[in-house]
């Protein structure tokens, strides 16, 4: 499968990713060769192979319900550009 | 042409726990912004979530209460989507291995029928945060305290066919999530939230027409009109010759319409992938039936044993046992009573009526069970008549009190002396010359109706304190006495 300048494109905007018009085709070209590795894993007969989802052989591993973060508000919103009233600002956004 | 609705429900409810799904902060309601949100749920660079056991918990609890298959094994995917209240860039939910498999429920129809509506699967996973575009110099503002709180999805199969059905089957999931305790079942808050998909097809045709998803709904009489409104624009839209579009259309209460809410360009394109930071859920046979084995009596078990146990009418536990809260205070009421049937009619009647009025939950009635129960045990031995029963109430519900204290303090006691109450009937006999001649000239059938009148005079007389039964023997006994 190999990728053209629409897709490079859709995908760019799908991560919010700006970028060079010039760069597209190379873009194409190395995502291209990543998924032909993909083509070739998925010509790999693996009819009975369960599925993974994790390549850890572990489960996970589950937290008691009880409060344990106190409020940090000041602290976390030292690095935002913008906060008002105990709120993050960004820049508008209604659909 | 005649038309068929199909509708199927997504309900988000958000579980009661203290803390996130995947962080340690509290999830308690009406916090200032952003004083519950840490650094998971703001997704700083380096933390990574670690499972709450008690969503997972909540979630297979659910998943016992309608009939599911429980998922040993479930694992979290990540849906990847663009929106500042989500500060990650994706969700975490759960896609192909959800917690909850299919089940079902049954609904009970206003012909007193029952309709099984199967429920595709419920997943866990994380709400989002608030945005806030009230004007902050035109940039919107981020409270992310709700960032991070466990919800369970829970999908319908397309199984309805009416706004009735559907609204009978989200009250029957309110019942079931708020009887198990997982979810304060608050609409208008946001607590339980619920999305319609809706689609209309030729009567008769087997596949499925194109459907619209209907959010902005926050109580069960909005689900009816939201549907009826969606379905009525369908088929005008198809009988004018168009086409109805796959689009969210959101739900405006105050003009009763629906109107498109977004168009997504690249719409639905979430690329799920398994959550790399989260392993596989795995639990046991012996975790599910411990959870099995703590459930409550659920609302379907509830309703049977009320109409068993108490003998009531279908209709009468079926609404009873609808609210946990308002079945507790029920039997409560019973217990102290000892008349289930009188305790039904309270409850459902004079109570609910005023806490209609006063926009009260029945967790909140200014009259407690204990009270309701001792009024009415007053009625049933005879010291107060129904009628003063509810002017006890009324003081009961203003001002508090026992119902003994009331009626002692007001003098309401029922008057049973006969001497007491024949000189009243006497009265009223005496000042009432023309309806007695009436009477008197009356066909002898015809006399039994026409009690009604000197029944009201003299009750009216006694202040509503004379025992009706006696009242009625002496009356009849002195007017058949004047017709000799």
């Amino acid at each position: 499968m190999s990728l053209d300048r629409s897709d490079v494109e859709r995908i760019a905007h799908l991560a919010r990713l700006q970028i060079n018009d010039q760069d597209i085709p190379a873009y194409a070209e190395n995502l291209s060769s990543i998924l032909h590795l993909f083509d070739q894993m998925q010509s790999i007969d693996t009819t009975g192979v369960e599925p993974l989802a994790h390549p850890l052989d572990a489960v996970q591993r589950l937290r008691a319900d009880v409060v344990t973060e106190s409020n940090q508000r000041e602290l976390l919103q030292r690095n935002a550009p913008a906060t008002e009233n105990g709120l993050f600002l960004v820049p508008k956004v209604i659909e | 042409m005649e038309w068929e609705t199909v509708i199927g429900l997504e309900i988000h409810a958000q579980l009661s726990t203290n803390t996130k799904i995947f962080s340690g902060a509290s999830t308690a309601f009406g916090a200032e912004p952003n004083t519950q949100a840490c650094a998971v749920d703001l997704a700083l660079p380096g933390t990574l979530p670690v499972f709450n056991e008690n969503a997972l918990r909540m979630a297979v609890m659910f998943g016992l209460a309608v009939n599911a298959e429980i998922g040993k094994r479930s694992v979290f995917d990540r849906k990847n989507y663009f929106y500042p209240d989500l500060p990650k860039g994706y969700q975490t939910t759960q896609l192909a291995e959800p917690i909850v498999g299919p089940g079902y429920i049954d609904i009970e129809l206003d012909d007193g029928t029952t309709r099984r509506v199967r429920i595709h699967h419920a997943h866990l996973e994380e709400d989002a945060g608030k945005s806030l575009h009230e004007d902050f110099h035109g940039m919107s503002g981020i409270d992310l305290n709700r960032a991070g709180t466990p919800l369970v999805e829970i999908v319908s199969e397309p199984d309805m066919r009416t706004a009735k059905e559907a609204s009978a089957y989200a009250r029957k999931i309110h019942a079931i999530i708020t009887t198990l305790g997982i979810c304060d079942g608050n609409m208008a808050e946001g607590s339980m939230r619920c999305d319609c998909n809706v689609s209309v097809r030729p009567k008769g045709q087997e596949a499925l027409g194109t459907r619209t998803e209907l959010k902005n709904i926050n109580s069960f009489r909005f689900i009816e009109r939201a549907i009826e409104t969606e379905v009525a624009r369908q088929i005008d839209l198809i009988e004018d010759g168009g086409r109805v579009i796959q689009e969210t259309r959101l739900y405006d209460p105050e003009r009763n319409e629906t109107r498109s809410m977004r168009s997504k360009e690249e719409a639905n394109d979430y690329r799920y992938f398994p959550c790399p930071d989260l392993l596989p859920v795995i639990i046991d046979d012996t975790y599910i039936e411990q959870i099995r084995a703590e459930l409550p009596e659920l609302p379907d078990a509830r309703k049977a044993r009320f109409v068993s146990e108490f003998g009531l009418s279908e209709y009468d536990a079926a609404v009873l046992s609808a609210y946990h809260a308002q079945a507790d205070y029920f039997e409560q009421v019973t217990r102290v009573a000892g008349d289930a049937k009188q305790a039904a009619n309270w409850v459902m009647g004079e109570l609910a009526k005023n806490l209609n009025q006063k926009d009260l939950d029945i967790k909140e009635s200014p009259v407690s069970a204990d009270q309701l129960g001792g009024l009415i045990a007053r009625i049933k031995d005879d010291t107060i008549t129904g009628k003063i029963a509810k002017q006890v109430f009324e003081i009961m519900w203003a001002e508090g009190g026992s119902a003994d204290e009331i009626i002692e303090a007001k003098g309401l006691r029922q008057v049973t002396d006969t001497g007491a109450i024949e000189a009243i009937v006497d009265q009223v006999i005496t000042e009432c010359t023309t309806q007695v001649d009436q009477y008197k000239a009356a066909e002898p059938d015809k006399r039994g109706k026409m009690l009604g009148f000197f029944m009201g005079q003299i009750m009216k007389a006694s202040q509503g304190k004379a025992n009706p039964g006696q009242v009625q023997g002496l009356l009849k006994q002195k007017l058949d006495a004047l017709c000799d």
